[in-house]
C-alpha cells in the first residue's frame, strides 16, 4: 500500500486557515459579479426608494416649510426600508443552494466571508441609495448645505445599516415569517443611526455644526464594523446547525 | 459556590429547587407588595406641587428599572448558555423574556397615565420612554425569534446572539434618544424628575422595588418549570415526578 | 484519520441514533447506509464539523473535534444534498469559486482539466441554471479531483449520475483511497471498491 503521496499533500501555498483579505475579496467579488448577472432585481430596490421617498410629498400637504423640515427624516427612513427590503437575499439564496455551508465549512474565516458580503450588498443597495439622496432631497425644498450634510450622513450611516442588518439577515435565516420578523429585529438597533444621521441636518439648520453627529456616525460604523461580521458569521453557523 | 451550581446545571435537580423557591419568592413578592402599597398610597404625604397623581410613580419606577435589570440578566443566561452550552441557561433567558416584557409594557403604560395628569399629555418623547418603547420591541423581537425556530438547540443560540447583540445596543439607544431628545425638548419635561424624595417616599419605593424583584424571580422560577417539562418531555425523571404519575393514573 | 465514540444523533426531539463508533484510516472508506430519514445526513454532516454530535465524540487525527474545527476545515471536502452551485455562474465559475473558497490556488488549465475528465467541458461556459441534476453532480466530481483534500465527506454523491457517472464517481474514489485518502460516503447504491478497503455501516441498526 502506498504511503500518502504528494499528490495527497494539503496545498504547499501559505495555509488558509483563518485567511481574512482573500476570503473578503472573494465574497466582494463574487456577489457582486452574481448581482450584475441579475440586474432586474438591483433595479427594483432602487425603484422602490424612489417611490417611497416621493409618496410622502403626495401623502402631506406639500407645504414647503413642512415638507423642509420632514424631509431628513422621510429620506432617512426610506434608506432604511430600501436596506431592509433588500437584506433577506444576503444569506437566502447561499443558503438555499447549499453555498453557505460551504463557506462555513472553508478555513477561510467566515466573519471576512461575511464581511465580503455586506460590502457588496452595500455597495448594490446603499450607494444607490446616497447617490440619489441630493436628487430627491430637492423634492423636499433642502438647501445645498442640508443636502450635502444629509449625503454624508448616508454614505456613513447605510454602511451601518447593512452590517446591523447582516445579523438579522442570519438570524433569520430559512424562517417563515422572515422579511416581517428581520425588520422587527433589525429596526430598533438602527435607531441610533436615524437619530444621528436626520438630527445632523437639523444640526446644520440650527446653525450648530453636524461635526458631532458625524463622529458619532463614523464611530458606530467602526464598532458595527468590527462586531457586526462576527456576530453575524456566528449567526450563519447557528442556522447551518 | 461554583461546585454546587453546576450539580444545578441539570434540568432534573433544578427542577424541584425552582419549584420550591418559586412559591417563596411569590409570598415574599406579596409581603413586599402589601408594604409597599401601604406605604405608598395611605402613608405618604400628598405632593405640593403634583397632589396624589405622583403616587403611580411607586409602580412606574419598579418596574422601568426590572424591565432594565432582567434584560441585563437575560443577557447573562445568553451569555452562559453560549460559553457552557448549558440547556438550563438559554431555559432560564427564555423564561425571563416574558416578564421583562411585561414590566417595560407597566412602566410605559404608568408612564403614560403619570403624564396625563402631570404635563397634560399620555406620550412626550422623552428620552426614558422612548428608550423603554424601543426595549419593549428588542423584547417582542427575542420572543418572535424564539417562536418562529422551531429546533430548540438553534432557537436557544439565535436567542442568545441576538440578546447580546441587543444588551451591546441598548446603552448607545438610550444615549442617543436622550442627545435627540435634549435638542428637541430642551429641559423643559423630565418625566423622571420624580418629586422631591421625603424619607418616607423613599422607604415606599424601595419596598416596591423589592415586591418587583422578588415577584420577577418567581414568575421567571415558575415558567422555568413549564419549560423544562415542555422540552424535556420524553426524559425518564420527568415521567418519574409525582404529580406527571398522578395525571397519568388519573 | 477519523474516529468517532458513541455518537448520538437527533433533529429537534427525535433521536436518530445512538452508539455510532467506526474508525476510518487512511486508505480506506465506510459507507454508510441506511432508510430514508434513518439519519445518514445528520451523521455525516457531524463529521463534517456542521453541528455538534447529541452525545459522543469524534476525533480528527487522534484529537477530539469540535465543530468548525480549523483542522477540520483544512482537510475535508464536504458533499451535501444540495450542490452548492450559483445559477448565474457559469460551471468553470462555479468550479474555480469552490476551489478557490476552500483554500486551493488552481490554474485555470487544471480546473479546465477535471471538467474535461467528468465530460463537462463542452457545457463549461454554460450558466449552471441550464445543467441538468447529474450534470451539476458532474461538478461537484470535479471539485473533488481539483481539491486534492485527504478526508472526503459525501452525502449520496451518485445521486441523478447515469452509469458512466456512476463508474467515474467509483474511480475517482478508488484512486483518492489508494492515494492514501479517507472517504465517508452515504449511499443507497453499492460501492465497487476492493473488499479490505471499505467497511459498511448501516445506521438503522443504531436507532434508539
Amino acid at each position: 500500500m502506498r504511503a500518502l503521496t504528494p499528490a495527497l499533500a494539503l496545498e504547499t501555498a501559505a495555509p488558509a486557515t483563518g485567511a481574512v483579505a482573500p476570503a473578503f475579496v472573494w465574497a466582494l467579488a463574487r456577489d457582486m459579479r452574481i448581482a450584475f448577472r441579475s440586474r432586474a432585481e438591483l433595479g427594483v430596490q432602487v425603484l422602490f426608494y424612489v417611490i417611497v421617498v416621493t409618496l410622502f410629498p403626495l401623502s402631506t400637504a406639500p407645504e414647503r416649510g413642512l415638507l423642509a423640515a420632514l424631509g431628513p427624516g422621510v429620506l432617512w427612513v426610506a434608506a432604511l426600508l430600501a436596506s431592509l427590503l433588500s437584506l433577506p437575499r444576503l444569506f437566502a439564496a447561499d443558503f438555499a443552494d447549499g453555498t453557505l455551508e460551504q463557506m462555513a465549512l472553508s478555513p477561510w474565516s467566515l466573519p471576512a466571508i461575511v464581511s465580503g458580503k455586506i460590502a457588496a450588498h452595500w455597495l448594490t443597495s446603499g450607494v444607490p441609495v446616497v447617490v440619489l439622496a441630493p436628487l430627491l432631497g430637492m423634492q423636499y425644498a433642502l438647501d445645498a448645505s442640508a443636502l450635502s450634510t444629509l449625503t454624508l450622513g448616508l454614505l456613513l450611516g447605510t454602511p451601518i445599516l447593512s452590517l446591523l442588518g447582516a445579523i438579522g439577515a442570519a438570524l433569520t435565516l430559512g424562517l417563515r415569517g422572515g422579511g416581517a420578523l428581520l425588520a422587527l429585529l433589525v429596526l430598533p438597533l438602527t435607531v441610533p443611526v436615524l437619530i444621528f444621521g436626520a438630527g445632523a441636518v437639523d444640526a446644520v439648520r440650527a446653525g450648530l455644526g453636524a461635526g458631532a453627529n458625524f463622529s458619532l456616525l463614523a464611530a458606530g460604523l467602526l464598532i458595527a464594523l468590527v462586531g457586526a461580521p462576527l456576530a453575524a458569521a456566528a449567526a450563519v453557523r447557528i442556522a447551518l446547525d | 459556590m461554583a461546585l454546587n451550581l453546576f450539580r444545578y446545571a441539570s434540568p432534573a435537580s433544578f427542577y424541584p429547587a425552582a419549584q420550591r423557591m418559586a412559591r417563596w419568592f411569590a409570598v415574599a413578592a406579596a409581603v413586599f407588595a402589601v408594604a409597599g402599597l401601604w406605604v405608598g398610597l395611605i402613608k405618604a404625604p400628598t405632593d405640593a406641587t403634583q397632589g396624589d397623581s405622583y403616587r403611580i410613580i411607586f409602580i412606574h419606577v419598579p418596574a422601568a428599572w426590572m424591565s432594565m435589570f432582567i434584560y441585563l440578566v437575560m443577557a447573562l443566561w445568553s451569555a452562559l448558555a453560549l460559553g457552557y452550552n448549558t440547556r438550563l441557561s438559554s431555559m432560564m433567558a427564555q423564561a425571563l423574556a416574558p416578564t421583562g416584557a411585561l414590566m417595560t409594557f407597566v412602566a410605559l403604560v404608568t408612564g403614560a397615565f403619570w403624564g396625563r395628569p402631570t404635563w397634560g399629555t399620555y406620550w412626550a418623547w422623552d428620552a426614558r420612554m422612548t428608550s423603554e418603547l424601543i426595549l419593549l420591541f428588542l423584547y417582542f423581537g427575542v420572543i418572535a425569534l424564539r417562536n418562529a425556530i422551531d429546533d430548540p438547540r438553534r432557537a436557544d443560540r439565535a436567542c442568545a446572539v441576538l440578546t447580546i447583540v441587543g444588551a451591546v445596543n441598548i446603552p448607545i439607544i438610550y444615549f442617543s434618544v436622550k442627545w435627540w431628545n435634549t435638542l428637541h425638548q430642551g429641559a423643559t419635561i423630565s418625566m423622571t424628575a420624580a418629586p422631591k424624595m421625603a424619607s418616607i417616599m423613599l422607604t415606599g419605593l424601595v419596598l416596591m422595588s423589592l415586591a418587583a424583584w422578588a415577584y420577577s424571580i418567581a414568575a421567571a422560577l415558575a415558567r422555568v418549570t413549564s419549560v423544562i417539562i415542555e422540552r424535556e418531555r420524553g426524559a425518564l425523571w420527568l415521567s418519574q415526578l409525582p404529580e406527571m404519575r398522578r395525571s397519568v393514573a388519573a | 484519520m477519523l474516529e468517532a465514540h458513541d455518537l448520538a444523533g437527533a433533529r429537534g426531539h427525535a433521536r436518530l441514533f445512538h452508539g455510532v463508533a467506526f474508525r476510518v484510516d487512511a486508505g480506506r472508506a465506510l459507507a454508510v447506509t441506511g432508510a430514508n430519514g434513518s439519519g445518514k445526513t445528520t451523521l455525516l454532516r457531524m463529521l463534517a464539523g456542521l453541528t455538534a454530535p447529541a452525545a459522543g465524540s469524534i476525533r480528527f487525527n487522534g484529537a477530539p473535534m469540535s465543530p468548525f474545527d480549523p483542522r477540520l476545515r483544512e482537510a475535508v471536502v464536504f458533499s451535501g444534498h444540495l450542490p452548492a452551485l450559483k445559477d448565474e455562474l457559469t460551471a468553470l465559475e462555479n468550479l474555480e469559486s469552490l476551489s478557490t473558497l476552500a483554500g486551493a490556488s488552481v490554474s485555470r488549465a487544471q480546473l479546465v482539466e477535471a471538467l474535461d475528465r467528468v465530460a463537462l467541458s463542452r457545457r463549461q461556459m454554460l450558466p449552471a441554471r441550464v445543467l441538468s441534476q447529474g450534470q451539476r453532480r458532474r461538478i461537484g466530481l470535479a471539485r473533488l479531483r481539483v481539491l486534492r483534500k485527504p478526508l472526503w465527506i459525501l452525502d449520496e454523491p451518485a445521486t441523478a449520475l447515469d452509469h458512466d457517472g456512476t463508474a467515474l464517481f467509483g474511480a475517482m474514489l478508488a484512486e483518492h483511497l489508494e492515494g492514501g485518502g479517507a472517504a465517508v460516503v452515504a449511499t443507497h447504491q453499492p460501492i465497487d471498491l476492493p473488499p479490505g478497503r471499505m467497511a459498511t455501516l448501516a445506521i438503522d441498526a443504531c436507532a434508539p
